[in-house]
């Protein structure tokens, strides 16, 4: 699968320095794992951290999940050997914290390829992330976005934006909603993902339900979690409806006939499908497999 | 000898015992004989007598059978205070037949075994230190483990006879009227003490609340009462059920739960009028959630809930989306004094519950069940009796009984820490396997072979991963590796029962 | 290569094992191990430590290990730390990971 077609609906925080945790990261059909070297490992523990995700990565199962790791930011101590030993560990995506420039993504870039030289992995196999933290990063979206071909996403990281704009998160998001717009505008620029900010209060569901339907609303393609239970919650906001499978279905036929006829033209209904169209088409149809909402043969399934 | 499930049974304990190698789950439609109880005609205008010593004096001889109920759980403070009179009193060479002995207990039955007070136990179970001291060769005699349902048979058909019962009530009048649903100590339904009321040759109600005569609803009546005794404290209220049973917030049981549920309503038995048991564990709970939401939307309603019963079932039931709750056992205060407000809980004893030799117990009733095991085998055994070092820790309870259900889904984390929970063997086997039809793990399910027909339904169903019960072992050991299994010596400890008296495992005494 | 000072790594949290690495009395590893599942994986622990020390070439050590159920990649990855911190090492141990 192209890596920007893959579903991303949920990217799921674990702290690196949790064995627990590094144990069960896998059962919770989470899209993506991000093993977490930053802000929940403490100062003393970033070399046990490393070592301890290193070896989790090389024994625990993680099934189809996508795994990426958030190494510390570049002015940081920490910062080169958890580039060094995650390559070293075939990490597919390095998430790089308090992304300010497209420079700092363009060293991280020069970095992991000589990582993935000096460990022999294949040279630009490693995705890279950007996590938006400042102001300053916000203003540098498109730049950042588009600042390597290994560029994989962008992701708002929210909590030290506001405070970098001097406010704190309302249960509103107003005051996200242009740093939202503008990652989502950069990313979808630079053709890579957008992922929105953690949603920190566990036992407010009806606070992920209501940000969830908006970052969904506005095109992101999911959020990053810190807690297993909000992965079905939100899968439930990304599932299709019955109707947009359908229509998606016809659409799908309509591909198949075309192909068959060995057309170049793909209609519906009398009227050409343009290849938007298409696209949204093949995506409904994923999340539809994904959502568990349709059978082997493709039949939509009432829950 | 070798019983159906392949266990390997001595023949000289089969002899001393008079055991049959269990069979089959099924059962026929032969004739049993009940006894009946030694009754002492009493007409005294009151029972209530102030000396417990002096009545256990009278009433307590060398050799006897003892029982206990475990209602009041960890909070109960009826057995210690009685077996430490008894122990007192030199008595030898006592059967302890309680309905099962919780941990509040075990310091106390460590003592009267070491006292020479104690020499045979029956029981649902056992843990922590009694457990512990009990599997290495604590007790001389084996401990014969017995499901609830299993227990009222036993009891029915003389197995056991209960020469003298103390049961702690948390009420009742001075002639023995009495019932589990108000005063300090409530918890509800008293399914369990109830037939050692009808059967003991003494029976003994202990309470701190005396009520005027005549105490109302009486769930034990006058009829079956020798003495009444007033004590301090029958139990802590902290300690013998939470307020309200918490909804779990681990995500790994979560996860399970959501499996359960998709499994449940998957199935050809999620239809109007289905009956379901759920028990207590974390998981268990949270299905209750779910099935709720799954039964709003299938606009489908439950006939009854079966079993230990918490809040959640509770909720059900007030929201019309459960007709009856046929409650044995409450895990709860809620669940507890709703008891006494609601017509349609209905408190049933452990024989209306779970006994083979009846003209049919509820749980020949029920469609779906939700069991816990700590272990389980890939031939679908389960074990909850013993952990994977040998030592026992676990009750029987109502699984096997219940386990009889159309669909028997038994909920257990492929791995609890390091320690695997479905393995090639296991170190004692508690419900046969023909009798399980469902194993839920976080990582996916494993469906008995022998039920091609619930196969052939989940296998449609998408977000179901479904695994031989092989492969589920085998990813278990690809997590935690290899485990060392336990030593024994061949010296039994255990005899395990199943619920029709055949002999299904012997326990013997681990190394270590 | 002996270990001349005590240094830990690990917690005492579910799934971890602590890893505390002191000077020998003897002249040996010695392993001092508590664990939930000693009976069950006591030797497998021990297993683990050893060989992760044999390839530090830690001959001279005395290990205190406090399990709490740990899987062997937590084993090794705790030990490896340790050596580390007890060799004052701040280059990740290449050939070990």
């Amino acid at each position: 699968m192209d890596a920007s077609e893959r579903l991303r609906r949920t990217m799921m925080f674990v702290p690196g320095n949790s064995p627990a945790m590094l144990k069960d990261a896998g059962i919770y059909g989470a899209d993506s794992i991000m093993f977490d070297l930053e802000d929940a490992v403490s100062l003393t523990e970033k070399d046990a951290a490393r070592t301890l995700v290193y070896e989790s990565l090389q024994t625990i199962d993680y099934g189809e999940a996508e795994k990426v790791v958030r190494i510390n930011s570049i002015d940081t101590p920490y910062y080169l050997d958890d580039v060094r030993v995650m390559v070293k560990a075939g990490i597919e995506v390095i998430r790089l914290a308090k992304t300010d420039t497209a420079e700092m993504i363009q060293q991280l870039a020069k970095d992991t390829t000589a990582a993935e030289k000096e460990f022999n992995q294949p040279v630009g196999s490693t995705k890279l992330m950007a996590a938006i933290e400042s102001a300053k990063a916000v203003v540098n979206a498109n730049k950042i976005a588009a600042a390597s071909p290994r560029m994989m996403g962008i992701a708002l990281s929210a909590e030290d934006y506001t405070t970098d704009l001097k406010t704190h998160r309302y249960p509103d998001g107003q005051e996200l909603s242009y740093g939202r717009n503008v990652i989502l505008h950069a990313a979808r620029a630079a053709g890579i993902c957008a992922f929105d900010t953690v949603f920190t209060n566990l036992d407010d569901e009806a606070g992920l339900i209501r940000e969830t339907k908006l970052i969904h609303q506005l095109g992101f393609d999911g959020k990053s979690v810190i807690n297993p239970r909000q992965i079905p919650i939100i899968n439930q906001i990304y599932e299709p409806t019955q109707f947009e499978i359908e229509q998606a279905q016809e659409v799908i036929t309509a591909i198949n006939v075309a192909h068959e006829k060995g057309s170049g033209v793909i209609a519906l209904n009398g009227q050409m499908v343009d290849r938007p169209v298409v696209m949204r088409a093949q995506r409904v149809m994923k999340l539809a497999i994904a959502s568990n909402l349709v059978d082997e043969e493709g039949n939509y399934l009432e829950k | 000898m070798k019983n159906s499930i392949g266990v390997e049974l001595p023949e000289n304990l089969m002899n001393q015992y008079h055991y049959q190698p269990f069979i089959t789950t099924k059962l026929d439609y032969s004739e049993i004989s009940r006894v009946a109880p030694v009754v002492r005609i009493n007409t005294n205008q009151s029972k209530v007598v102030d000396s417990l010593i002096d009545l256990i004096k009278e009433n307590v001889k060398d050799g006897m059978t003892i029982s206990f109920h475990h209602h009041l759980r960890e909070g109960d403070q009826i057995f210690n205070y009685v077996m430490q009179v008894i122990i007192n009193l030199g008595i030898k060479d006592l059967t302890l037949a309680p309905s099962s002995l919780t941990n509040v207990m075990n310091e106390m039955v460590i003592k009267a075994i070491k006292a020479g007070t104690i020499t045979n136990i029956t029981s649902s179970g056992m843990r922590g230190t009694l457990g512990k001291a009990v599997s290495r060769g604590l007790l001389k005699n084996p401990v014969i483990f017995r499901s609830h349902g299993g227990r009222a048979r036993a009891i029915a058909t003389g197995k056991i006879k209960i020469d003298v019962a103390f049961l702690g009530v948390p009420n009742s009048d001075e002639m023995g009227n009495a019932n589990g649903m108000s005063g300090k100590a409530v918890f509800g339904s008293m399914g369990y003490a109830l037939i050692d009321a009808r059967y003991a040759n003494r029976v003994v109600l202990l309470t701190d609340n005396l009520v005027d005569y005549p105490n109302t609803p009486a769930s034990i009546n006058q009829t079956q009462v020798d003495y009444v005794v007033k004590v301090d404290q029958v139990g802590d209220p902290t300690k013998i059920g939470s307020g309200a049973t918490r909804f779990t917030k681990d995500p790994k049981e979560l996860k399970i739960a959501q499996m359960i549920n998709e499994v449940i309503v998957s199935s050809p038995y999620f239809k109007e009028g289905f009956s379901f048991q759920t028990g207590s564990g974390g998981a268990a709970l949270a299905v209750t959630r779910y099935l709720r939401q799954a039964m709003l939307k299938r606009k489908i309603k439950s006939s009854f809930a079966l079993g230990g019963i918490t809040n959640s079932t509770i909720e059900l039931l007030n929201e019309g989306l459960v007709n009856k709750i046929m409650d044995v056992q409450d895990f709860d205060q809620i669940a507890a004094t709703s008891m006494r407000d609601n017509k349609n809980q209905q408190e049933i004893d452990a024989s209306w519950y779970a006994d083979p030799f009846n003209k049919g117990a509820m749980v020949t009733k029920l469609d779906v069940v939700i069991l816990s095991a700590l272990q389980v085998d890939t031939s679908f055994n389960v074990n909850v009796l013993s952990g994977s070092d040998g030592i026992i820790r676990g009750a029987i309870g109502g699984h096997q009984d219940a386990a009889t259900a159309k669909l028997t889904i038994i909920s257990a984390p492929l791995t609890r820490g390091r320690i695997a929970t479905i393995v090639p063997k296991m170190t004692s086997i508690s419900t046969p396997g023909a009798s399980v039809d469902v194993v839920v793990t976080e990582y996916g399910i494993a469906i008995n072979p022998q039920r091609q027909d619930l196969i052939s339904y989940i296998s449609k169903i998408p977000g179901i991963p479904l695994y031989s019960i092989n492969e589920l072992a085998q990813k278990a050991v690809d997590i935690v590796g290899e485990a060392q299994l336990p030593e024994y010596f061949n010296r039994p400890v255990g005899l395990v029962e199943y619920r029709d008296g055949t002999l299904i495992d012997v326990i013997n005494q681990v190394k270590i | 290569m002996e270990i001349k000072k005590t240094v830990i790594a690990g917690t005492l949290e579910s799934s971890d094992i602590q890893i505390t690495l002191s000077p020998a009395t003897g002249d040996n590893l010695e392993i001092e191990l508590e664990s939930d599942v000693l009976n069950q994986f006591g030797n497998q622990i021990k297993k683990v430590i050893t060989e992760t020390l044999q390839k530090f070439q830690i001959t001279k050590v005395h290990v205190k290990a406090i399990d709490q159920g740990a899987l062997d990649c937590v084993i090794r990855a705790r030990t490896i730390t340790a050596v580390q911190r007890a060799l004052g090492q701040t280059e990740p141990a290449w050939e070990e990971l």
